[in-house]
């Protein structure tokens, strides 16, 4: 029987220039694996690889050289450890994240969290061309939330509190827009000029600045044979429910109207920003 | 605004981060709760990171005040750890 690469692809094994050897993509999320998975991979690669992963550029773990009559028998050894294959081709990949606000100083969002909600919605789901999402906590942007197709980057809504400020003056320092000055006793923060970048929140040495978490997103980023950074469209999201009818309404409309074979960013341009725009300001608003 | 007693006095602006913090931090573990540093430090990367670093340790920053010679004069009061 003719083996069907394309099963075989969507199920994670990719095929390698060695006849009848696959790197096995394993599914990761968010860049987060235990100890019990990397047992088991560990296992697997020496069982059935060449003692060795490949970590990808996208926080997945490869393990090459599986041999295609063994599929069954890795895919086992992985299982005691929780671990299952990932996906190539036409659908949703490994959702990425860095380690966001559970870990990092200056994470805005909890995006191991975040990641985990993207994946169980959206994870493997057919598409005509591959779709990729990415979850990074700030602006420092550490996990580069332009390249994909839909980035999600963490950002704060930022209020002042009078009553416990000292008149530092560091807020005011560390604002990367200028946007805070200090006047007369006062605080003014110019909203228009605000990026949402929660530095004077993480910097204020007293709590008086007040941090609500959002998103800032980006659409239709690519990085591999044509280049292009992802657009901002929308303002700041200012929740999760907010966050997910937009990602909805983008992924719809890459489902809706993309060719066979043609990346969001391409789609876009096609079919015209100014529509996708339409329908991703009418799933912000509700 | 009234003065402030200072209990002990560190300066920070002849090293870098991550030294910046520990001499602070190794300054305050010699004071008494309730007790009053005062940190010369830099002006950019310094001011910016060691007043936050200094309140994330529990301990409270009194007054932060720009020396107008790129040196900043941060007071600090001891806040005991009471796991400690």
């Amino acid at each position: 029987m003719a083996v069907d690469y394309a099963a075989l692809k969507a199920g994670g094994f990719m095929r390698q220039k060695q006849k009848n050897r696959f790197s096995l993509r394993l599914k990761v999320v968010g860049g987060k694996v235990t100890v019990e998975q990397l047992r088991a991979i560990a296992d697997a690669a020496e069982q059935y690889g060449q003692d060795y992963v490949h970590l990808t550029s996208r926080q997945g773990v490869e393990i090459p050289y599986v041999r295609l009559e063994e599929i069954d028998q890795v895919k086992e050894t992985l299982a005691q450890g929780d671990v299952v294959p990932g996906v190539c081709g036409p659908r949703v990949r490994t959702v990425t994240a860095c380690q966001g606000a559970a870990i990092c100083p200056s994470g805005c969002i909890d995006t191991y969290g975040l990641a985990e909600e993207l994946d169980a919605h959206y994870f493997g789901r057919e598409l005509p061309h591959k779709f990729k999402f990415g979850v990074t906590g700030c602006q420092n942007n550490c996990l580069k939330a332009e390249e994909n197709d839909v980035g999600i980057k963490g950002a704060m809504s930022v209020h002042w509190n009078g009553e416990q400020c000292i008149f530092c003056g560091v807020c005011e320092k560390v604002c990367r827009t200028k946007a805070i000055r200090i006047e007369n006793g006062e605080i003014k923060l110019e909203e228009n000029a605000c990026n949402h970048c929660g530095r004077c929140v993480k910097s204020c040495p007293v709590d008086a600045w007040e941090g609500t978490p959002g998103y800032l997103v980006s659409f239709g980023g690519t990085f591999g044979n044509h280049i292009g950074k992802g657009e901002e469209l929308l303002p700041l999201v200012p929740d999760r429910e907010t966050l997910f009818r937009v990602t909805d309404a983008a992924i719809n409309f890459f489902a809706q109207y993309a060719k066979p074979g043609e990346r969001f960013r391409f789609t876009c341009d096609r079919v015209g920003w100014d529509k996708l725009k339409e329908r991703i300001e009418e799933a912000y608003h509700g | 605004m009234a003065d402030i007693q200072i209990d002990e006095r560190v300066d920070i602006t002849d090293v870098v981060c991550p030294v910046t913090f520990v001499k602070v931090k190794v300054a305050l573990e010699e004071l008494e709760d309730g007790q009053v540093l005062e940190v010369r430090l830099n002006d950019g990367e310094p001011v910016q990171n060691v007043p936050r670093s200094v309140k994330e340790e529990g301990h409270k920053v009194l007054r932060l005040t720009d020396g107008g010679d790129g040196t900043y004069r941060l007071l600090v009061q001891k806040v005991e750890d009471e796991d400690a």
